[in-house]
């Protein structure tokens, strides 16, 4: 059972790496729009045809 | 217009040193037109940013100096098809969304805790009915404890603090039971954990507050929506007045003028603000105020009212803002009387804490003293009235109401009812007696031609497209029959006479009976000024052939159909109007409902609801006027047409868009089928504890059995709640 010992750290960390991508995402106001950001991918206007 | 639009007060300095400013956009459809609207914004020189919210409709602007006039920024939205209205976001709007933006981050905390610890408990489980060693446990219990207590200490605040303020002023609310569970549990838990026991409830503290914070956050989404309509709404109604400074007409925002300037109303125009006439004649139409469709003559030394609308000559006035305007001010104290003596209305949810906070707390209570009577030791005791604690603690009480309010407000924007106030639908469910007010309520806020189907139609068709070159209010009402929008070529406006134009060679004329030169043709109608039971005629001659339009208040188009509805559904229906008893009476007759009053003053409405309140009613009011503003705060619950005064909008509970009445049928459907489902909700609920309480009180609740118990009975309650979507029984 000693594999537990960086295995939970390890787990836990990779945990907090997506809390901390989601309050990053938050504050940098990725979710103030989220039906705009549904349309936007969409848009193919910036593409040389 | 050339006129210069000044737009200083909208245009914020932002951080960088550019300016910036928000725009409400009207006609945002689809993706496409988010990217026409930044591309086109964008090319103007000097426009740093320019980012499209589709979600709330608006765009937010950034230019530096090199942008000189900020108005091209609106005239590149008009030339593309859409209408700009720069607005400042409300203070409460951005409060709300710091809220939101904590709560959400709360929920995240929450979430990834009980995710991990869910995983760590699981194993414990599954490990003591198999052979896990005490030293593993013991180190998953610990594990457990340091991702929880951190976290329910971060995520757990929005609780604490309510029921701390609560305590404090010595009262009770749904965060006490909440918060003393939570600390509880996770007492124990460090307790249990440091001897070593078998269970430690980490996971259900957790889960708990996961739940709470969901349900917190819709309810706070659900606000957010409805408040950004709201301020989107109100940037839209925000109109511009034409101000002289010096000699020169400046076009500014209504909310920029100030007491003492001298502004230019033209004809067909609202009056910005309260003011008094310097010069000019006309004839004011004061039917969003007052409800009185007969207009009234006005010239220098006149008192006008912001709303009124200015019917043919142009006004200069001196704006006074509300200095010694009587009828304002009267209407303002009549407000402030009724919105104070208003009973508030106790909310579903708090009424439910009421009597769940007490009841909890002494099951726990009696729980820890019974098993200790029954000689438990005071450990297993404990433990017991904690378990009793955790299993009560109100997730999907939580959760009950604020889903089922999403989803309803949801289904009721669909169908252009926007929600004002957040217990609305609680109390637009509960009405029994409706009062409309007729102008602009049961009538259409802007007079029709009602003889077109009599007319002409060729004549019809070339008078409506005539009238498209003129802005006097009667021909504003004949272009509405136009069929193409696209006015004559060198149509020229005599002003307070009429438009005149060449068509085939011969002149066309539209307007007064002496514009038109018609006494060889059709004889003057009694009454041509208009005054003659709201009726007003507009003539229109063209070589030899002439026609007479009739223009008048008209019923909105189902209006008959939904009063009809309306009746079926049991409410008793009023008609309380401002308007004079001869102009009533008709409308009242057409709808079937005999019981209305005409030429009331807003106290007399206001007496008259106090006097239906009195016999037990839930009255809801529908009124557009200024004059209703006053009646619309006494009502239990009140609807207003979007076309109403702003100071009555805001009054209003919900506001409908569109011509048709159906709005006010809808919001009382569906809001009576969302008060249901929380009722059922809450029920729910009740038998969740009635079955699991006995069992947390016997001592044989394991935290695997109140994950289970907790995450079911929320699930089950959110899955009713979906059903406020479903089609009710359409008409």
């Amino acid at each position: 059972m000693n594999v537990l010992v960086y295995l939970l750290p390890a787990a836990l960390g990779l945990g907090l790496l997506g809390l901390f991508a989601f309050l990053w995402a938050l504050k940098s106001g990725q979710y103030n729009d989220v039906e705009g950001a549904a349309l936007r991918v969409l848009c193919d206007d910036d593409i040389e045809p | 217009m050339s006129e210069a639009i000044d737009l200083s007060l909208y245009a914020k300095p932002e951080a960088d040193g550019t300016l910036g400013m928000d725009v409400a956009v009207e006609g945002i459809a689809c993706g496409a037109c988010i990217t026409r609207i930044e591309n086109a914004v964008k090319r103007l020189p000097g426009v740093i940013e320019a980012r499209v919210n589709f979600t709330n409709r608006r765009l937010h602007v950034a230019w530096s100096d090199a942008l000189t006039e900020p108005s091209r920024i609106l005239q590149t939205l008009q030339a593309n098809g859409y209408r700009g209205h720069p607005f400042v976001p409300l203070r409460a709007e951005q409060e709300e969304a710091a809220e939101a933006r904590r709560l959400t981050r709360c929920l995240a905390v929450a979430g990834f805790a009980t995710m991990n610890v869910m995983l760590l408990s699981v194993s414990v489980w599954s490990g003591n009915v198999t052979d896990i060693t005490p030293e593993t446990r013991d180190f998953f219990h610990w594990a457990s404890a340091l991702i929880a207590l951190p976290a329910a200490a971060y995520a757990g605040r929005p609780f604490f603090g309510s029921a701390w303020q609560a305590l404090r002023a010595r009262t009770l609310n749904m965060n006490v039971p909440i918060s003393l569970g939570v600390i509880l549990a996770l007492a124990m838990s460090v307790v249990e954990t440091a001897n070593h026991a078998k269970d430690a409830y980490y996971d259900s503290a957790l889960m708990l507050l996961f739940f709470l914070l969901a349900g917190r956050a819709i309810d706070h989404a659900m606000r957010r929506k409805t408040r950004a309509s709201a301020g989107n709404l109100a940037a839209l109604r925000a109109e511009t007045a034409h101000r002289f400074t010096g000699d020169e007409l400046v076009s500014v925002p209504v909310a920029a003028l100030k007491c003492g300037d001298r502004v230019l109303v033209k004809a067909g125009e609202r009056v910005p603000a309260d003011g008094e006439v310097l010069s000019g004649t006309s004839e004011i139409d004061d039917s969003l105020i007052t409800g009185e469709t007969a207009r009234r003559k006005i010239a220098s030394g006149a008192v006008v009212y912001a709303g009124s609308l200015n019917f043919s000559g142009v006004l200069t006035l001196r704006i006074t803002a509300g200095g010694g305007a009587s009828l304002l001010d009267e209407i303002e104290k009549l407000l402030d009387k009724a919105a104070s003596t208003k009973s508030r209305t106790l909310r579903l949810a708090d009424r439910a804490a009421n009597i769940y906070a007490p009841m909890v707390h002494a099951t726990a209570a009696l729980t820890l003293l019974g098993w200790w009577l029954a000689g438990a030791s005071l450990h297993d005791a404990v433990v017991t009235a904690i378990a009793v604690l955790i299993i009560t603690c109100p997730c999907a009480l939580a959760l009950a109401i604020p889903v089922v309010q999403v989803v309803a407000s949801g289904a009721l924007f669909k169908r252009g009812i926007i929600l004002n106030a957040g217990d609305a639908i609680e109390r637009l469910a509960q009405i029994d007696t409706v009062v409309f007010d007729k102008t602009g309520t049961l009538t259409l806020p802007e007079p029709r031609v009602v003889n077109a189907a009599d007319a002409d139609p060729e004549l019809l068709h070339m008078a409506a497209r005539l009238a498209l070159s003129s802005r006097h209010p009667l021909a504003l009402a004949l272009a509405r029959e136009a069929v193409s929008a696209i006015p004559f070529d060198g149509a020229v406006e005599e002003p307070g006479q009429g438009v005149r134009v060449i068509i085939g060679g011969e002149e066309a004329r539209l307007g007064s009976f002496e514009f038109c030169a018609l006494s060889r043709w059709v004889p003057a109608f009694a009454g041509t000024n208009g005054n003659d039971g709201g009726v007003s005629h507009i003539y229109f001659a063209h070589a030899d052939q002439s026609a007479v339009f009739a223009i008048a208040q008209k019923l909105r188009p189902d209006a008959v159909h939904i009063v009809q509805a309306l009746r079926d559904l049991g409410l008793d229906l009023h008609i309380l109007s401002g308007d004079r008893a001869e102009a009533v009476r008709p409308v009242a007759e057409a709808l079937g409902i005999p019981q209305w009053l005409g030429g009331l003053k807003p106290a007399e409405k206001i007496a008259l609801i106090e006097t239906l309140k009195g016999q037990g009613r839930r009255v809801l009011m529908v009124g557009d006027g200024l004059n209703d503003a006053p009646a619309l705060a006494a009502a239990y619950a009140s609807l207003s047409p979007i076309s109403a005064a702003d100071l009555t909008q805001t009054q209003a509970d919900a506001v409908f868009l569109g011509e048709r009445l159906m709005p006010v049928y809808e919001a009382v459907q569906i809001t009576r089928r969302a008060r249901s489902l929380m009722t059922q909700n809450l029920w729910a609920a009740a038998v969740y504890n009635v079955i699991a309480v006995p069992v947390a009180i016997a001592g044989l609740v394991t935290p695997l059995i109140a994950a289970l118990a907790m995450s079911g009975s929320s699930v089950l309650v959110t899955l009713n709640a979906l059903r406020a979507n479903q089609k009710g029984r359409s008409l």
